[in-house]
């Protein structure tokens, strides 16, 4: 018996009818009428109706995707099966990406003493509201301008070099770790702060006796998952701004040698480094929660 | 004969964890049994073995005359329509109305296709007001059930199996999580479909007096094997320290 | 107990200090020459980094480069998230497959999370050319992985409990899908995707540049022939346009969570 007989059944009562809900065609209405359905549905219907908009109106230029496609799939075959390094040497690359992830532990140190100052005017058991909204709103309007546009910006007015990049790459590691120290400032305890306030202690001791102690190792697992933020972000920028490491070994593989097998090579080293970098932050993740 | 029937079961965990061992009753239709017994000791595993949200390992297990254990997956299916099951912590769908989550107990009659679209009829939709009524939910029914208290979740939680028209209801710790009075209240309500329904109904428990009130049969359970089975009242304070392996004076149930 | 908590803080303080210097020689970083930039940056930006008139001439043109790359976006997460959730579900604990099978989805997503987006454009590069399809499918091979993953996660966290009483009812996989997991992980997916197409308009400036498509296209022409006036208004053109999405998401957030 798979659907429920109606003749079988007892017409509902009067008490129970008035609390049923039916559609205009008589059918009783099942789905509660909250806001936040109608604003998921809205939001999915808005975001699939811009997608198809974009594919109406993309300047395609005649590519022929099958092809195109095919030719990737070759192409990756040759990138992942066949890695031989003609241009560079493994010496070379290993320095490279050195040198890639010194940049990204700069722009991270760097990062961290800008936030952590900043993360005091902007946590809100600690700070004034007003100094925090517009401490809010700089990162945010930092953080608004991609990473590679710092450092193009800085490259002119600072010459070219790591200089440019690892200021450029401050930036939004400077916004991140705000955000995150200041999270984790927040999630302090409550007490502490008003204890040692009342007993009259001036505003750095409180910082350096009660919240450093008690954030420490939050902060501490932030700034690593920022560190392999910014070793992605420093290759990227190598690659597009020429500024060395193992992400302009990419670029110049690829887009000036032409030669997919190096290309695969050095890939390999990346994601090598990455899958790395990303286990050990599943690790610390692990253990901060 | 009776509704279900567990001959020498057992089920190893990882090949290293014993879970039960050599597990032998039988129940007969109608019947309300409580099983007690200390945490980890295999309450939970017994009656989701019934269901087969997990395969026992060894023995058979006969759920009305059939031998679930070899069930393929339609059968497994048809046993899932017949036993309803309650969760200490309601496992409903939170964001869906209360309305919905009890026509979900008609899934397991449903076609994938209406399922999965949700195509009730509107006797299927008559009879889960029905049912909400008889659990005093009607004016809830278009509630969000993450708006419930605990107790009103229990009680979709028994609509939803109610909606079924099981033959069996299993209870794992269903007042775990909930007041004195909502607890009161969600037990009667078993105890009430148990007797006017006839529904068979196993529950887990870990309130020996709640156990003691409500069953007609009690079956205690430590470190996977049964060491009593029989009525409340032949259930003696030694034999409770018996299965909760303490001494006098160490259980709340002490506590005057 | 202080002193070890001196010490501690004395290590890793040094610790610090040690990769600041190792780093700072590897990458021919110049301390004082960095510090100095900064006043020297700030003056440079103030004096030329200003839209004049002929920079607002190019304002529509700009404008249309810059719903480009946000339609791209919107497009590349929107079918990453597709592709991603169904994807995701055999690597969920919540649906019951195999052990093995589940591991290979995890294996495939880790494998196109991994590889940075860079690295795929630079590869798409050969086959696709400089064209619009270039970025959009390096984004969404790296946004498919990142999500699966995080679908995964979502999935397994958010709708184990009903998942499994809707098995118990007699349910099929398919219809629990439908009436169990979508319902409830529904908000965070919605929310992620928000997320992403953040993420994503910021990565497509840089990707744009070697693709010569999009907004970061138009940032480097402008850049290579130093007209940076025009330069700075695609700035803050760009900057408009992901603090209204960031606005706007963290509203839909707030009423959908």
């Amino acid at each position: 018996m798979s659907e429920l007989d109606i003749a079988g059944q007892p017409p509902l009562s009067l008490e129970i009818s008035q609390y049923i809900r039916k559609t205009r065609g008589g059918k009783i209405k099942t789905a509660t009428k909250s806001r936040s359905d109608h604003a998921i549905k809205i939001t999915i219907f808005v975001l699939l109706t811009l997608t198809i908009y974009g594919f109406a109106t993309f300047n395609y230029k005649n590519v022929d995707i099958a092809k195109a496609l095919a030719g990737t799939w070759s192409n990756i075959k040759v990138l992942f099966g066949q890695p031989k390094l003609t241009y560079g040497t493994w010496g070379g690359s290993l320095k490279a990406l050195f040198v890639t992830f010194s940049l990204g532990a700069l722009a991270t140190i760097f990062g961290a003493i800008i936030a952590f100052f900043g993360s005091l005017l902007c946590a809100k058991n600690i700070a004034n509201s007003f100094v925090a909204n517009i401490t809010k709103s700089f990162v945010a309007f930092i953080r608004a301008v991609p990473t590679i546009l710092w450092v193009l910006i800085f490259t002119v007015a600072a010459g070219l070099g790591s200089v440019a990049a690892v200021i450029g790459l401050t930036f939004h590691s400077a916004g991140y770790l705000i955000k995150a120290y200041a999270e984790s400032i927040e999630e302090m305890d409550e007490g502490t702060i008003e204890a040692l306030k009342a007993s009259g202690a001036s505003f750095w001791q409180i910082v350096f006796q009660a919240i450093l102690p008690s954030s420490i190792s939050r902060m501490t697992a932030w700034t690593f998952l920022r560190f392999e933020i910014n070793f992605t972000n420093a290759l990227a920028v190598g690659a597009a701004a020429g500024v060395g490491g193992i992400g302009f070994d990419l670029y110049m593989a690829g887009n000036h040698y032409f030669d997919l097998r190096e290309l695969g090579f050095i890939t390999y080293i990346v994601v090598a480094a990455v899958i790395l970098l990303e286990m050990i932050a599943t690790k610390i993740k692990a253990t901060v929660r | 004969m009776p509704i279900l029937e567990f001959k020498n079961v057992s089920k190893i965990y990882n090949n290293t964890t014993k879970a039960l061992t050599d597990i032998s009753f039988s129940v007969s239709e109608g019947e309300f049994v409580s099983i007690i017994g200390p945490s980890g000791s295999g309450k939970s595993t017994i009656l989701r073995c019934i269901n087969r949200l997990v395969d026992a390992t060894q023995g058979s297990i006969i759920f009305d005359g059939h031998d679930i254990k070899q069930a393929d997956k339609k059968e497994i299916r048809q046993v899932r329509k017949k036993a309803g099951m309650i969760f200490q912590h309601y496992n409903l769908v939170d964001r869906l109305s209360v309305i919905e989550n009890v026509l979900h107990g008609r899934l397991g009659y449903k076609s994938v296709i209406s399922g999965v679209i949700g195509h009730y009829t509107e006797a299927e939709k008559e009879k889960a007001f029905q049912i909400l009524a008889m659990l005093g939910l009607t004016e809830q029914a278009y509630k969000r059930c993450d708006e419930l208290s605990g107790g009103q979740k229990q009680r979709v939680g028994i609509a939803r199996s109610l909606m079924q028209e099981p033959r069996l209801i299993l209870c794992d710790e269903p007042i775990a999580s909930l007041d004195p009075s909502s607890s009161k209240i969600i037990m009667d309500y078993l105890s009430n479909i148990n007797e006017t329904m006839k529904i068979t109904c196993i529950a887990n428990l870990h309130q020996v007096d709640v156990a003691l009130r409500y069953a007609k049969r009690i079956i205690g359970i430590t470190a996977g094997q049964i060491v009593y089975d029989g009525p409340p009242e032949k259930l003696t304070k030694a034999k409770i320290y018996d299965i909760y392996q303490s001494d006098e004076g160490e259980l709340i149930t002490d506590v005057k | 107990m202080f002193v070890t908590r001196k010490r501690t803080f004395t290590l890793a303080f040094l610790g610090v200090a040690l990769i600041f210097v190792i780093s700072a020689v590897a990458t021919d970083y110049e301390v004082i020459g960095g510090l100095e930039s900064i006043p020297k940056a700030v003056v440079w930006m103030a004096r030329h980094f200003i839209p004049d008139a002929k920079a607002w001439s190019r304002l529509p043109y700009i404008l249309s480069k810059l719903s480009e790359t946000a339609l791209v976006s919107v497009a590349v997460t929107v079918c990453a998230a597709i592709c991603a959730f169904f994807f995701s579900l055999p690597g969920t604990k919540t649906t019951k497959t195999a052990p093995w099978i589940a591991r290979i989805v995890r294996i495939i997503a880790a494998f196109f999370r991994n590889v940075p987006d860079i690295v795929w454009a630079i590869l798409l590069l050969f086959s696709f050319g400089q064209n619009i399809l270039t970025g959009f499918f390096a984004l969404f091979f790296a946004t498919f992985g990142m999500l699966t993953r995080t679908f995964i996660e979502t999935i397994d966290e958010v709708s184990a409990s009903c998942v499994e009483a809707l098995y118990a009812t007699g349910a099929t996989s398919l219809q629990t899908v439908f009436n169990g997991v979508i319902p409830s992980s529904l908000p965070e997916i919605v929310s992620w995707v928000l997320y992403m197409i953040e993420t994503n308009i910021r990565s497509s400036t840089l990707i744009g540049m070697l693709t010569a498509t999009g907004i970061g296209y138009l940032f480097d022409l402008y850049y290579k022939r130093m007209d940076y006036s025009s330069a700075s208004l695609v700035v803050i053109s760009i900057v408009i346009l992901v603090i209204a999405i960031e606005i706007l998401s963290n509203k839909i957030r707030k009423v959908i969570m």
